[in-house]
């Protein structure tokens, strides 16, 4: 008896040591190099433009020129649609980068979380900037694009439907959401192209929509983040202006339906500077800043902080190619694709120097303004909760005779719990 | 009635008590056979412990926590996750949406299947072809097929763009709640309908003939030798793809969050996708392990179910 109990257990180890065998063949290592060897450093990015990467592997290559301990560094793409859903699965699975581009509508969870190592601050950077990516008085990640979103217009498409230039309009002082939904009903009737889009909403990512109910002065929530705007008057009327543009006047991109800007297929489109990447010379385009609404005019920032993962198994040498990505002489070189809060930098011709696509003229009314008034995108902690339950409830408002305040009510139903936390 | 019990021979274990007899050398002709046998279902062995049995038990385990991924936090919250389960406002919804999916796609799948596969069966000409074409989109890349669909069934897309040829003015397919499902059911319908349908070509091919030819001089119509003989005779096969098709659809992710991200207003939210946003997106990992165990049960227990349904309702198994 006892002999067959040894056999079965000679068995099971054998079988346990092939098993552990096969798991340790299969693990390999995570590519980080070894605490006390040269040091491989991956950060996180969203975008994979060949001109942002190049931007960003110049740095480095620049970097580790003077660092010799700092072997590589990887830039490592995630895809934008689910880009803090990777970012957070390769941190559960004990895979973390070193740093990381985090977007401001999760800000607020990492920086609370604890997930971040404390950088260094900048006085240099614009108080307002920062304000997100701080906690207690620590900064936890750089502002490392403050980006406001303007107005792309193709303005061969308004030639041939016979409409205005923005430029003209604001000279007249007409550049309002009014007159873009009279235009865009105009193109869409004349050329049948999509007279306006805001780029990455698709009727899913609503807080793009802020760039559009901030000029009715309206808000997703209180500045303490408890109360509800949603159902408030200013949030109603400025949604009801957008479903009269989209259902009735045909004036914007239509829900199940897609206008690639880029690929002329719209003659407006609401994005950020970083998308002037995608600009080619098919067509006359201009930069123009966010349409008035009834409160006047206004502006919004969309911003992506770069941290520093605490769990990064090199985190001081990570710290340091932070410190370094992001100083002075390399935040204007940023600044050609990503807007930098810093005073020293906001002047059109500092930024020219960096830009070849936007001038001057564009710079100062989209890009510094911007910079200077801008109010952030709606950002919460738990943001991830509440913006799916957001999103759900907005669906009942993209379809024709929709009852707007009844929808916006039930938004505001569905999230209270998340907002009373 | 009393038996004795067979003296074991020491032969291949071992010395006798005495240890007189000399000594067996280790690697008898016996403990060979065994080797080999375990060698070869080691991989598969050593696959399953740990891509299947060790993740099955740490779902379990981590259903029992909550683990929060930003903080670094794990911690047990004892049967926290069960209750919540049990007091979920939404899944009554997500269940529901679920059980949509999974009986449209059965029903719509195996019906198609099976009667692509008896049309094919006929010696037509241009079958081959036919036969190619619809199997082909088993072996395209499911999120490639989503994606192409989803162009499809946009508002503006290919579609509606053929429906408008007809003067049908097509819906929003993705958009509206009425067709959202619909769409996603028929999307995956036709990726895996060529496999059924070859699972059933396969059974079909090996019903005899003579059945039929004894039914046709029996009097008996198409439709009942159909009814009487072709479907008893292919029943272990419909058992199969019941199966496979029933496992398949509960488990549907990709094609829903390619297509409508489990909207509009969560008419498309499968248990699937449900589990995904609330362990990868909210970051609940423990209920979203607690909502996968609820997943694995329902699997198991319809498994179980048409397994023994088969004593009923299939025909012979071989």
């Amino acid at each position: 008896m006892n002999t067959q109990r040894q056999q079965r257990t000679r068995k099971f180890a054998a079988l346990a040591a092939t098993g552990l065998l096969a798991l340790t063949a299969c693990g390999g290592g995570d590519g980080s190099g070894s605490d006390d060897g040269p040091v491989t450093l991956r950060m996180t990015v969203w975008s994979g433009a060949p001109e942002h990467l190049k931007l960003l592997n110049g740095i480095a290559d620049t970097y580790r020129k003077t660092h010799p301990e700092v072997k590589s560094i990887k830039f490592d793409v995630l895809p934008v649609e689910n880009y803090t859903e990777t970012l957070t699965t390769q941190m559960a699975g004990g895979k973390a980068p070193d740093l990381a581009w985090i977007f401001e509508n999760s800000a607020l969870d990492f920086v609370s979380s604890g997930a971040l190592k404390e950088v260094k601050d900048d006085p240099d950077v614009l108080p307002a900037a920062k304000k997100i990516w701080q906690q207690d008085g620590k900064l936890y990640a750089y502002p490392f694009s403050t980006s406001p979103f303007g107005v792309f217009v193709n303005l061969d498409m308004l030639k041939k439907a016979g409409q205005p230039s923005p430029a003209e309009l604001i000279k007249q002082g007409k550049w309002n959401w009014d007159e873009v939904d009279r235009i865009g009903a105009a193109v869409h009737t004349k050329t049948g192209k999509t007279g306006m889009v805001i780029r990455d909403f698709d009727y899913k990512a609503w807080d793009n929509l802020a760039t559009y109910w901030d000029g009715w002065g309206a808000q997703a929530w209180s500045a303490d983040g408890k109360t509800c705007g949603f159902d408030k008057p200013q949030m109603v009327a400025a949604m009801t202006s957008l479903h009269k543009a989209i259902f009735d006047d045909e004036a914007m991109l239509a829900p199940g339906t897609t206008a690639d800007f880029f690929a002329g297929e719209s003659a407006m489109t609401v994005t950020q500077m970083s998308r002037a990447s995608l600009l080619t010379d098919k067509f006359k385009w201009d930069f123009v800043p966010l349409p008035e609404g009834p409160e006047g005019k206004y502006a919004v920032i969309g911003q992506a902080g770069i941290a520093v993962l605490a769990k990064s198994k090199h985190a001081d040498a990570a710290a340091g190619f932070q410190a370094f990505m992001t100083n002075k002489e390399n935040s204007a070189k940023l600044g050609a694709y990503f807007p930098q809060a810093r005073s020293s930098q906001l002047n059109a011709a500092t930024l020219a120097k960096s830009n070849a696509k936007l001038s001057e003229k564009q710079l100062a009314d989209v890009v510094i303004d911007g910079i200077k008034n801008g109010k952030v995108k709606p950002v919460h902690i738990g943001q991830a909760e509440i913006y799916a339950a957001v999103r759900s409830g907005l669906d009942a408002l993209w379809k024709p005779n929709a009852d707007v305040q009844k929808v916006l009510t039930g938004v505001c139903n569905s999230i209270k719990p998340q907002l009373e936390q | 009635m009393k038996t004795l019990d067979r003296p074991r021979s020491t032969a291949a274990t071992g010395p006798p008590e005495d240890g007189t007899r000399a000594a067996q050398p280790f690697w008898t002709s016996r403990r060979r056979d065994q080797l080999a046998g375990y060698l070869f279902i080691a991989p598969q062995l050593i696959g399953t412990v740990v891509f299947v049995l060790i993740p099955l038990g740490l779902v379990v385990w981590y259903s029992f926590h909550e683990w929060n991924v930003l903080a670094g936090t794990f911690h047990s919250v004892g049967t926290d996750n069960y209750h919540k389960l049990l007091d979920d406002p939404k899944l009554p919804g997500v269940l529901r949406a679920t059980a949509y999916f999974s009986v449209g796609l059965v029903v719509l799948n195996l019906s198609l299947a099976l009667a692509l596969a008896v049309l094919l069966n006929q010696k037509l000409r241009g079958s081959v072809v036919f036969r190619t074409l619809f199997f082909s989109p088993v072996v395209v890349s499911l999120v490639a097929w989503t994606i192409v669909w989803g162009f499809l069934l946009q508002k503006n897309g290919g579609i509606n763009a053929g429906l408008d040829l007809i003067g049908v003015h097509g819906p929003n397919w993705l958009r509206s709640e009425g067709t959202s499902m619909l769409s996603a059911v028929v999307v995956q319908c036709f990726k895996n309908v060529g496999l059924n349908m070859v699972l059933f070509l396969a059974a079909l091919q090996g019903v005899p003939r003579e059945l039929y030819e004894a039914a046709t001089v029996d009097g008996a119509g198409r439709w009942r030798q159909f009814w009487r003989i072709t479907v008893p005779l292919i029943s272990p096969t419909i058992l199969l793809t019941s199966i496979i098709t029933v496992v398949g659809s509960l488990q549907v992710f990709a094609q829903i969050a390619v297509l409508t991200q489990g909207g509009p207003s969560g008419s498309t939210t499968v248990l699937v996708y449900y589990l995904y946003q609330q362990a990868f997106t909210f970051h609940h990992f423990g209920y979203g392990a607690t909502l996968s165990v609820l997943l694995f049960l329902i699997v198991l227990v319809l498994t179980v179910i048409q397994w023994q349904m088969r004593k009923k309702w299939v025909f012979h198994e071989s």
